[in-house]
């Protein structure tokens, strides 16, 4: 089975591409998180079963003997094929032309393989619809049309476990080229020349980093790959790993031949077990062909990759906590210099980059740097992949050109806010990044657009929240999270994020002083400028760009007591409007305290004295006779 | 002291992920998977196994939070408390879980060890918002009906 | 090699390892709470932080000098900054100052006091956790942690011991062993390292105090003293007397004042040490049984022995360490009713170390069934003595130690500091009595502050190979080494703290290299102006080997076992 030389590869090719070629349908069932958690797992099943069972058909994960009057049906699992909410996703792919179900129902899977996989009807009432236009083919969906996928080019396309689907899909040409081809230097001047930024939230850039690491006197050096996607509301990364490993593994291979490293390491979140599972069947299909092992493609290369899950701590994201965690310490950051080139894991040089910015590099040295710069901005060329989600109509994963405005994200992309709402703001960068507003609407994001706002493209996040947010609160939940996942170690951060979670608490509670806002901003000044690392340092940046933004809000809780999303419990309280009110008793039946009291068929009345706010008398309310008063 | 058992599987932990200080994260997360907690003899064992001090090895397990030294549940529910499913309302999700299994902040764990219910910062399904995973299932759209079906049916299967 | 501006000034640097170094050599004193030049560079207090000429600001002890570098101490910010720092430290610091025993000492405190924190504006919301005694030598209370890892990092980098560590994370990390069992129960050496890097009142040393007042007010009661080598050059800085002072007479005087009845020399011992030692060197060599020897007078050595590697305990020389010895002969002679004259004697020992503690109670430490030292303090609690009863110290009229255990040869004074054990015994076996001879050995390896020195001598037309292992993180290396059957040694001496006793846990802590290096030079001075050298020169060997010990020597300068 191995592949040991050029021409075995290109053979390896040209029978998965034919392979491929002969199937008459492929039905592409999404497995990524979000449709798994839906339930495509039992869709496939269902798939497999009635292919099974259909006469004249033979199931086959690849056609090998061919016979004459059969169809060859295969069913495969993808990665993530972006419009996560509206999953279980099933693409039904003949030839060229695809149709994209949504939502599919498992006990409609056998009418979509009688109608659209043995025949060639379109079913209609499960097609994405956007208002009263449906769409049959995925590439015309508006969400995906407006998207440039090139780090999820193959995520939906292709059966993501299987290598020679992604062979046949131009998987490892680029690998072969860099290691035939060129020479380390030359792969990477290429990456530097594309000007790839770290797609991991600093934006450094690749290139510039591989070179430092090739320039050490050091020769024991690692490749390492930040898959700790820890933000609450990204999960680019990890429909990476999931939907597309080789690629990522490919680019991974080539930092490692560019910078003459013999072992890489791939760190994934505890919390990706699909990530994990899809990444070693992978290493397990790469070593059984040489791809990876000693001596690949009879070059005199060697590359072993290992997997290290993650034990649940976010501060691992950090470079250096990632390292120490890799090498079985606390993943406490340490001080810098020396940085992680010079000394990175064991001490040795090491690169390390996020899942995103590797599966960037296969297409950057198959189409050359020309090619990636004509995506993007000048400072921040190529794409950028974000996870959307909040208050919008489309949740998902997209990818799009650096630049792209948030207007074009949230309105063209994302369908809009969700049921029409107002715009209030989008989070950014996760924990770490800050709030845009309407005011940013129309600039054109990149690395150094957004850092100018107060807030980071960071792994790309974006939470998009409507006038129900209240900010203060977003800001308490942030600092809740930063303040859970510091490692303790330095003291800005540990003490001073404290510090700030509290005064945020006593702001909800309408608790609030005035002199409280100053002492946030001085100590989120503090803590951005002297916190060990980046973590750290960007800990504050919510609360501190919220503070700008929405200073009225802030001054509003703690004066007035008021909160105009409605969202602090202490500064809501609820009524009966006695219109609507029909007197069943059922809200005082569930008031926990006894608030609420009444005569039956006759209107209620909530003791605000009493009332602890709780909200759940508006839940039982049937005929939405009780409302939140600001 | 432990039953021998107990030392045989770390043995055998030990040995696929090698006998090195650098093991040290994957063996108690081989232990942790196999028993559903870290028992604390164990942790010694393996630390003097691995050639680190126990202290290194107590502050590496507590300064994960996969790692719990007291016994979780058979069915360990993880409800995701990220920004996304928190703008969709994940603290009533929550909060009818405790109710329902008569656990809160401090009480994690139900007295039949059947159920853990923690919180979980992000479980990358946002799109499906509010999210909970349950062992390694992840359950999408929840609300706090359908979280305590899920645990009156796990609970039957549990008998 | 370069030069950089600090605060408008031009600094030139050589081969300084940190922008920290740099600006403390160019005399401004920038505070920290978490940097040691002996042990790694840890930056987590970030009071160290600078600001460059872009408005950067960056933690100065784990940034290279870099030639060119423009650099601020003490711009508007940074002072804003370093001030908040200690007031958030503060604010989650059990803040009992005024009867805490670090008061005065503590860097927190100064700290707070120099940056001008007059208030803190947040509440301790930490839980109050039981303070940890179960340590003869440390107490431990965790209310006073700031969190700096300097203890972790003594115990880990420094001693190799590593029963220390931080546990758990963010605001609810803290320090403590393993399952936060008591350190009395852990594989602790009491050598006390931890308390000596400790800048606040969270690790002290575990005080004696009390009893040893107790004992001077008791009637019918005898209180000897004994005083070890390092003392005598630590006391002076907090007592009046110019740094480095070998203030012994000082001492002495002192503690007649307070009422002690007779104060010896613990050097006397440390000659009997050199002449038990020394004759059961000899034995195994010549039977060539249980080689390498290893010293035994270090009770944080003794005791990684015994936790960590068991089956070399018969190595250990069976000699008692000079406090046992002395306290041992000091007991005895008073077992005699008529030298008794119906007193009850209790011996205190004044010791540099904190491990003293623990070895005085081992049952090893006991002859005839009576516990050989009754109380052990420490340097400090011997200067905080002084400073209870007000005397003017420096202004004393020095007395001798009396006799008949008062004098030590220069030898026994020596053993205060690493090598020294092993330079008295080469006296001691070198038949040669002048100088020639002496600086030979001083000048064959046994000196400096390397961690393992090694050194080989020629006796009686044989090799001697002896190691000196200076810093108890050293030892591992040479202990698996005698494990293996693979040891090149005869003898191994260890001392558990760096640079000796005159660095022991129970010492006056201080934090430059330099100056650690003076208590070096110090201890050396002494014995350089002693007339005796040899412990074999020293004429009252003779008469207690001829009267006290005839007969009794095994019994009272040997251990039965460990």
């Amino acid at each position: 089975m191995t592949i040991h030389n050029e021409q075995e590869l290109a053979a390896a090719r040209q029978a998965a591409a034919e392979e491929l070629a002969a199937y008459d349908c492929r039905i592409l069932v999404c497995a990524g998180t979000g449709c798994i958690a839906t339930g495509s797992q039992k869709i496939y099943e269902k798939f497999l079963e009635l292919t099974r069972d259909a006469p004249g058909v033979t199931v086959t994960f690849a056609p090998h003997e061919q016979e004459e009057e059969k169809r060859y049906i295969g069913v495969k699992k993808t990665g993530c094929q972006g419009i996560c909410e509206l999953g279980p996703l099933v693409r039904i792919q003949k030839g060229d032309s695809a149709v994209q179900y949504v939502k599919v129902p498992l006990n409609r899977c056998e009418e979509i393989f009688n109608r659209t996989v043995l025949g060639d009807e379109v079913i209609e009432s499960l097609l994405y619809r956007q208002k009263t236009q449906t769409f049959v083919q995925p590439e015309k969906i508006p969400f995906i049309a407006k998207q440039t996928r090139v780090v999820l080019e193959n995520c939906g396309k292709y059966d993501a476990e299987s290598f020679e689907e992604y062979l046949a899909a131009g998987g490892f040409r680029a690998f072969r080229k860099a290691l035939l081809e060129m020479t380390p230097e030359a792969v990477i001047e290429t990456v530097d020349e594309s000007g790839l930024r770290g797609r991991g939230g600093g934006g450094f850039p690749a290139g510039r980093k591989w070179k430092q690491v090739a320039a050490q006197s050091e020769k024991t050096r690692y490749v390492v790959c930040n898959g700790d996607e820890g933000d609450p509301g990204a999960f680019m990364d990890g429909s990476v790993m999931e939907g597309d490993p080789y690629k990522l593994i490919e680019g991974m291979l080539i930092a490692a031949y560019a910078v003459g490293a013999a072992e890489g390491y791939i760190y994934v979140r505890a919390e990706y077990p699909m990530s994990v599972a899809r990444l070693r069947h992978a290493i397990g299909q790469l070593e059984a062909r040489g791809l990876l092992g000693e001596n690949i493609l009879g070059s005199a290369f060697s590359f072993r990759l290992h997997i290290n899950r993650g034990a649940g701590a976010f501060v691992c994201g950090e470079g250096s906590a990632l390292t120490a965690s890799i090498e079985g310490n606390r993943g406490m950051p340490r001080v810098k210099p020396p940085r992680t080139v010079e000394k990175g894991l064991w001490e040795k040089p090491t690169v390390l980059n996020n899942v995103e910015t590797f599966a960037n590099v296969p297409n950057i040295v198959l189409r050359r740097a020309k090619w990636y710069r004509s995506m993007g901005t000048v400072g921040s060329p190529g794409t950028k992949t974000f996870s959307l989600t909040g208050s919008i109509e489309n949740t998902g994963l997209i990818e799009v050109p650096m630049g792209t405005t948030l207007r074009k994200i949230i309105f063209d992309i994302g369908g809009g806010m969700k049921n029409g709402a107002d715009f209030k703001a989008v989070q950014i960068g996760g924990p770490s990044g800050g709030c845009l507003t309407e005011a940013h609407l129309d600039v054109p994001l990149d690395f150094d657009s957004v850092k100018k706002f107060g807030a980071i493209v960071g792994s790309g996040g974006l939470v998009v929240m409507d006038g129900g947010t209240c900010m203060v609160e977003v800001a308490r939940f942030f600092m809740s999270f930063t303040q859970r996942e510091s490692c303790g170690k330095c003291v800005p951060c540990r003490e001073g994020t404290k510090r700030m979670l509290e005064i945020l608490e006593r702001i909800v509670r309408g608790e609030g002083v005035l002199e409280d806002l100053d002492t946030l901003q001085e100590i989120g000044e503090m803590v951005k400028s002297m916190a060990l690392c980046g973590l750290g340092k960007s800990a504050p940046l919510p609360v501190l760009s919220t503070l700008k933004t929405f200073q009225e809000e802030y001054v509003e809780h703690i004066v007035d007591k008021r909160c105009r999303a409605k969202v602090c419990q202490a500064m809501r309280s609820f009524v009966i409007n006695p219109t609507f009110c029909k007197g069943c008793g059922m809200c005082a039946k569930n008031c926990p305290v006894g608030a609420i009291t009444g005569v039956r068929k006759q209107s209620y009345h909530i003791d605000p004295t009493l009332c602890i706010r709780c909200g759940a008398c508006k839940e039982n309310c049937a005929f939405n006779a009780i409302y939140i008063e600001a | 002291m432990l039953e021998p058992a107990y030392y045989e599987k770390a043995d055998e932990i030990i040995e696929q992920c090698g006998r090195t200080p650098s093991a040290l994260i994957s063996i108690m997360q081989g232990i942790q998977e196999e028993y559903r907690y870290l028992p604390g003899e164990l942790l010694t064992y393996i630390a003097s196994q691995i050639g680190v001090t126990d202290a290194k090895a107590f502050s590496v397990a507590t300064f994960y939070e996969n790692f719990s030294f007291e016994a979780k549940g058979r069915y360990i529910v993880k409800v995701c408390d990220g920004t996304a499913c928190r703008v969709r309302k994940s603290a009533p999700v929550l909060d009818a879980l405790y109710k329902e299994l008569g656990l809160g902040r401090k009480k994690h764990t139900t007295d039949d060890m059947l159920f853990t219910v923690e919180t979980v910062s992000c479980l990358g399904a946002c799109g499906l918002a509010p999210t909970m995973m349950v062992n390694e299932e992840v359950h999408p759209a929840m609300t706090p009906e359908k979280a305590v079906a899920l645990i009156r049916e796990l609970k039957g299967d549990g008998v | 090699m370069g030069t950089m501006t600090i605060d408008g000034r031009r600094v030139s640097f050589t081969d300084e390892k940190n922008v920290l170094s740099v600006i403390r050599s160019a005399g401004i004193d920038i505070p920290t709470l978490c940097y040691h030049s002996e042990v790694s560079t840890f930056g987590a207090c970030r009071l160290c932080t600078v600001e460059d000429d872009k408005g950067h600001t960056f933690a100065s002890c784990s940034e290279e000098p870099r030639d060119g570098m423009v650099i601020y101490t003490n711009t508007g910010r940074i002072r804003k900054y370093h001030k908040m720092i200690v007031e958030l430290l503060l604010a989650a610091h059990h803040r009992d100052c005024t009867t805490c025993v670090k008061s005065g000492l503590c860097t927190l405190q100064e700290l707070a006091h120099r940056l001008g924190v007059r208030n803190v504006r947040f509440q301790n919301t930490r839980e109050l956790r039981p303070i940890d005694d179960s340590s003869p030598s440390i107490v431990r209370d965790p209310n006073k942690c700031i969190l700096c890892g300097d203890c972790i990092r003594a115990c880990t980098e420094l001693q190799g011991i590593g029963v220390l560590g931080f546990a758990y994370r963010g605001t609810d990390a803290m320090v403590m062993p393993a399952f936060d069992r008591p350190i009395g129960e852990t594989h602790c050496v009491n050598c006390g390292q931890c308390r000596v890097y400790c800048p606040t009142g969270a690790i002290s040393v575990h005080s004696n105090v009390d009893e040893v007042w107790d004992a001077l007010s008791e009637p019918n009661t005898r209180v000897v003293a004994q005083i070890a080598p390092a003392v005598r050059i630590a006391v002076g800085d907090y007592l009046g007397l110019p740094k480095g002072t070998n203030a012994m007479g000082y001492i002495v005087s002192a503690m007649h004042q307070m009422g002690f009845d007779e104060v010896y020399d613990t050097s006397f011992s440390a000659d009997l040490t050199v002449m038990e030692e020394s004759a059961e060197f000899l034995n195994r060599v010549e039977s060539g049984l249980r080689l390498p020897l290893m010293t035994s007078c270090c009770p944080a050595w003794v005791k990684y022995v015994t936790d960590q590697y068991p089956e070399l305990v018969p190595n250990l020389s069976t000699c008692r360490s000079p406090q046992g010895m002395m306290s041992a002969i000091v007991k005895e002679y008073y077992r005699d009713p008529q030298k008794a004259a119906g007193r009850r004697t209790v011996m205190v020992s004044v010791m540099p170390c904190t491990a003293k503690k623990m070895e005085a109670r081992r049952p090893n430490s006991y002859t005839k069934g009576e516990r050989d030292t009754d109380i052990v303090i420490t340097t400090t609690e011997l200067i905080r003595m002084v400073k209870l009863v007000g005397l003017d110290f420096a202004n004393l009229v020095p007395e001798a130690s009396d006799i008949p255990f008062g004098l030590g040869s220069g030898g026994g004074t020596i053993f205060g500091v690493t090598g020294g054990v092993t330079e008295a015994v080469l006296r001691r076996l070198m038949p040669e009595h002048d100088k020639v001879a002496l600086d030979n050995i001083a000048t064959s390896g046994v000196r400096g502050n390397k961690g393992i020195k090694e050194l080989t001598v020629r006796h009686k037309g044989q090799n001697i190979n002896i190691c000196v292992v200076n810093g108890l993180a050293q030892a591992r290396a040479v202990m698996e080494q005698v494990k293996a059957g693979q040891s090149p040694y005869h003898m191994i001496e260890v001392m558990a703290c760096r640079r000796g006793c005159i660095m022991g846990g129970g010492q006056p802590p201080i934090d430059h290299s330099r100056v650690r290096d003076e208590r070096m030079i110090n201890l050396y001075n002494i014995d350089n102006v002693s007339i005796i050298k040899k412990p074999d020169d020293n004429p009252l060997m003779y008469s207690l080997y001829g009267g006290l010990l005839k007969g009794k020597a095994h019994e009272l300068l040997h251990n039965t076992g460990y």
